[in-house]
């Protein structure tokens, strides 16, 4: 029973409590780059959960005879070839998603995410645990992902993944779309709203 | 020669690492609690730059894009190998940033001091991963683009514009940091927050350079 209590921390405090992004601060770059609308996203975020599990997974079983001193490298090419296999598989069926992402689907090769759970977590537990571990912080990632991608979607373009929200009257009538929204400038400061919400409710998060 | 110039301003305002692309931004926000060892980073991100991308540059452009190979003869000249480009970008990134390691512990003992921590770092840092990838699409793009990279020239010269904005950017967020110590941020703000919402009007105080012609 403790076991399983074990297994379901590692699966869900990602999501909250330990946040890969709001709470650890790490792979901040995509998630700030990717947000403008809900699509390229919710892709960006299910990428990310599936390589960070997958790698996870790979590390975990091969942790044993990987040398301490060439683990990095073992590590980077591990995630490249999976991470090649996601960007190819995405230009098959989804090509105008991946023009939208550009480089930062390569980019999740070093993201920060991957290499610190792969350090922290894969190098010294089971595969399943790793494979939860994974799925929980791709989890963490593609919450806040997405929840920014919604606000700068609907005040930004008026739209939630491409279909139209704002009626038109309302354009008619004179209200125009906030251009701030769409601006990189903007996904900092949303982040740091997020960041500041999350915070005042969990009090234990704040740094002094 | 006036391309190169031209590239390397703008890679500095324009096209700033941090603030247009967010390259970086985990060891940007992480190392950026004092002027001094941010200024170190910088320094040591800007030389990983300047030694990586001339040679994923040659990479690219002998082995990689198609009918690139076309140098090893007839039968070569219809390959296409850039599906290899992620893998062997980042092992070139790893094998070269180690090497630059023992090179400058043996060399230069003062500056690995200073350095020192921050190489084996750079190896996952986005900003030359993401320095590679943007030269990959640059190259590609056509002539008359202001962005469009043509000679091993020019991808130098994005390299070291590269690398000097992100100095400026760290050192710049260093500074007010320090200072921000001192005032009294809303709790819940306080440390990561208040640092994003600071980078973010950076970020727009950089807008304005967006028209620069040179």
């Amino acid at each position: 029973m403790k076991m399983n209590e074990e297994l379901k921390n590692t699966l869900l405090g990602p999501l909250s409590k330990n946040n890969p992004i709001s709470v650890q601060v790490l792979g901040i770059c995509s998630a700030l780059a990717v947000t403008v609308e809900m699509k390229p996203a919710l892709v960006m975020g299910v990428s990310v959960m599936i390589i960070v599990a997958l790698s996870n997974v790979v590390i975990s079983l091969i942790r044993n005879t990987i040398p301490n001193s060439v683990r990095i490298i073992v590590q980077l090419v591990v995630v490249a070839a999976l991470v090649t296999v996601v960007s190819e598989f995405l230009k098959a069926f989804a090509f105008d998603v991946s023009v939208q992402l550009s480089v930062y689907i390569g980019l999740i090769i070093t993201n920060c995410i991957l290499m610190g759970r792969l350090e922290a977590f894969a190098m010294a537990n089971k595969p399943w645990a790793s494979f939860l571990d994974g799925l929980g912080n791709g989890l963490g990632y593609a919450i806040i992902l997405v929840v920014t991608a919604f606000f700068r979607e609907l005040f930004g373009s008026g739209s939630l993944l491409g279909y139209r929200i704002v009626p038109q009257s309302w354009y008619e009538a004179g209200y125009v779309d906030n251009g701030l929204m769409m601006l990189p400038s903007m996904a900092l400061i949303l982040l740091a709203c997020i960041i500041w919400v999350h915070r005042a409710v969990d009090k234990e998060l704040q740094e002094k | 020669m006036e391309n190169a110039l031209s590239i390397f301003v703008r890679s500095i305002f324009v096209d700033n690492m941090i603030f247009a692309y967010f390259l970086g931004m985990c060891s940007y926000l992480a190392v950026s609690k004092n002027v001094k060892t941010s200024f170190g980073l910088g320094v040591a991100v800007t030389f990983v730059l300047l030694i990586t991308l001339p040679v994923n540059y040659l990479l690219e452009r002998y082995v990689l894009s198609a009918g690139a190979l076309s140098w090893l003869g007839e039968g070569f000249a219809n390959l296409d190998l850039s599906y290899l480009s992620f893998i062997l970008f980042i092992a070139v990134i790893a094998a070269i940033t180690q090497l630059v390691e023992m090179v400058v512990e043996k060399f230069t003992p003062s500056l690995y001091n200073s350095l020192g921590i921050f190489l084996p770092l750079i190896a996952v840092n986005c900003a030359i991963m993401g320095g590679a990838l943007f030269m990959q699409q640059r190259l590609g793009l056509e002539a008359s683009d202001p962005k469009a990279l043509k000679s091993i020239g020019d991808v130098v010269a994005y390299a070291l514009g590269s690398g000097v904005g992100w100095i400026l950017a760290i050192v710049g967020l260093a500074a007010i940091r320090e200072k921000l110590e001192y005032s009294n941020v809303p709790a819940p703000l306080r440390g990561l927050g208040i640092t994003f919402i600071t980078v973010g009007l950076m970020a727009m105080a950089f807008l304005c350079f967006s028209g620069l012609k040179i």
